[in-house]
């Protein structure tokens, strides 16, 4: 069959999704790549935590080639992968696959698609910023102790005796370190921050539809279009 | 050599054993570390995943404050090192994210060209210092020590770096060379699970287990990290462990550069193994003369 005449269009959702996905995916170096998947099942072989995904990483880049980015979006899988780089390396195409689910995992972060431990992976991920915004350095006492005030305060209790033994080792900072330069970093971030929406402004020209089975092929990565 | 000497969050206080017997070994071997003055955060895997342009430009930060520096960072951390590599290669391919990045340092009346090279220590003592040289100041033989040499994801993936993908051999190199036995260890790139501890821990405790087996099955009387998540995964987490499968690990984790300062004859409570959780054996302990529980 011809691309042509693949025959439904996708929901205006899916396709704002996959819209939204490619996007992504265009920051990515090489990752027009997504193309040349031959569902060989490497990635899938080599990934540690593939038995407790519920759909691996070959179905991911079947199910996205199928436009059903719906299921993507609300899979565990996007949230489990701990970024070892195994699937990546092993592609024969060369797909990069880790960084394909960070895209995933951007997009869904984006659209607001948040469910069970999905949540716990976005409380962190934005602890973790607002951490780096406020001191400039990571500062681990703080980051773990809001983590689990907010997922789950049994656990927190449950740190403690480890505390304990990090805190006689001398492996425990009772206060996070400022940078000093903290004010020129706020700067940096804030200006960063708005190229980003900036960037995202530019991807409002485009209409969505475009983005079917064919917008994978053209998808280009020489330009930003419209700048 | 002189480098520019980033040490990442974790080194300041958590992880300060491999701070402290990277800055030891390099002292040793006539090695100038200059810490890269006022670093900031490299924003992790986890700022990477989330958000590009300012991730991107955080962790450039860092990367401009060493080019005018005029040297080649060094970076222990696997998480750092894999992240300021990114930035280069993504910077380096894509000119446009390289506009926007420099558009955002100019805030700091910063810029960045592209061109600073990061480097491993792993790296650097076997490349550019080389095994040799440090053979020639080694004090201790290991002595038949049998160790299991852990390399995680991050310095060996996702690009092709300085040694190989699937079968790393420096650190065995390194060791062996230093009179320590290399014991037969699958699992030397497979991963520890790192943030997933905090996310799905039991799914993390699981890959945990299976290094933390594998060694002592194969009769590892240590393990030795490059990494300060795989460290702690390892270390911290190995009571639970023990709990959870019905095993019996109590195996010391050292840092690759903690166990080549041991070799080097430098004090351990210079090397920082006295922050260890799991008590060092007799025999490390033997090697330092003196105990650390």
């Amino acid at each position: 069959m011809k691309v042509d005449e693949i025959p439904e269009k996708l929901a205006k959702k899916e396709s704002e999704l996959r819209y939204a996905f490619l996007e992504q995916v265009k920051a990515i170096p090489g990752g027009e790549k997504i193309k040349a998947c031959i569902q060989c099942g490497t990635c899938t072989g080599s990934c540690p935590v593939s038995y407790t995904m519920d759909i691996s990483p070959r179905e991911l880049i079947a199910l996205f080639r199928a436009g059903d980015m719906a299921t993507i979006m609300n899979s565990r899988t996007i949230w489990i992968c701990a970024s070892c780089y195994s699937c990546q390396t092993r592609c024969p195409s060369g797909i990069k696959i880790t960084d394909i689910v960070y895209a995933l995992k951007r997009t869904a972060m984006e659209k607001n698609y948040l469910s069970g431990k999905a949540k716990h992976v976005q409380i962190l991920a934005n602890l973790f910023i607002q951490n780096l915004m406020s001191y400039g350095r990571l500062h681990e006492g703080t980051l773990i102790r809001k983590f689990y005030t907010k997922t789950s305060i049994g656990k927190l209790f449950k740190m403690i005796p480890l505390g304990r033994i990090m805190y006689k080792k001398n492996r425990v900072a009772i206060l996070p370190k400022k940078i000093k330069a903290y004010e020129s970093l706020s700067k940096i971030i804030k200006r960063a921050q708005e190229i980003e929406l900036r960037i995202a402004k530019e991807r409002l020209k485009y209409s969505p539809e475009f983005v079917g089975y064919k917008g994978l092929g053209e998808m280009q990565l020489e330009s930003r279009k419209g700048e | 050599m002189k480098y520019a000497y980033y040490p990442g969050c974790s080194l300041e206080k958590t992880q300060r054993g491999y701070d402290e017997s990277v800055r030891e070994i390099f002292k040793i071997l006539d090695q100038e570390l200059v810490e890269i003055d006022d670093w900031n955060c490299c924003g992790a895997t986890i700022y990477m995943s989330v958000k590009e342009t300012v991730s991107l430009a955080v962790s450039s930060r860092n990367l401009a404050l060493a080019e005018k520096m005029n040297m080649e960072i060094l970076a222990p951390c696997s998480s750092c090192y894999t992240v300021l590599s990114k930035t280069n290669r993504i910077l380096n391919s894509i000119p446009e994210m390289h506009k926007d990045v420099n558009e955002a340092l100019s805030e700091a009346g910063l810029s960045y060209s592209g061109k600073t090279k990061i480097r491993h220590p792993l790296d650097v003592l076997m490349n550019d210092v080389g095994i040799e040289t440090i053979i020639s100041k080694i004090k201790k033989n290991l002595n038949g020590l049998k160790i299991a040499p852990y390399y995680g994801c991050q310095i060996v993936r996702p690009e092709k770096g300085f040694d190989d993908f699937e079968n790393p051999i420096l650190l065995d190199q390194m060791f062996k060379k230093c009179g320590a036995e290399i014991i037969y260890y699958p699992m030397k790139v497979r991963c520890c699970g790192g943030m997933l501890m905090t996310t799905f821990e039991e799914t993390a405790l699981k890959l945990n287990k299976e290094l933390l087996s594998c060694a002592v099955e194969n009769g590892a009387e240590a393990i030795v990290t490059t990494c300060p998540l795989c460290h702690f995964n390892l270390e911290a987490y190995q009571g639970k462990i023990n709990e959870l499968y019905n095993t019996n690990c109590n195996i010391p984790i050292l840092y690759f550069t903690q166990l080549l300062g041991i070799a080097l004859g430098i004090d351990g409570k210079k090397l920082g193994i006295d922050g260890s959780f799991i008590p060092m054996t007799q025999k490390i302990s033997s090697l330092m003369e003196v105990q650390y529980a």
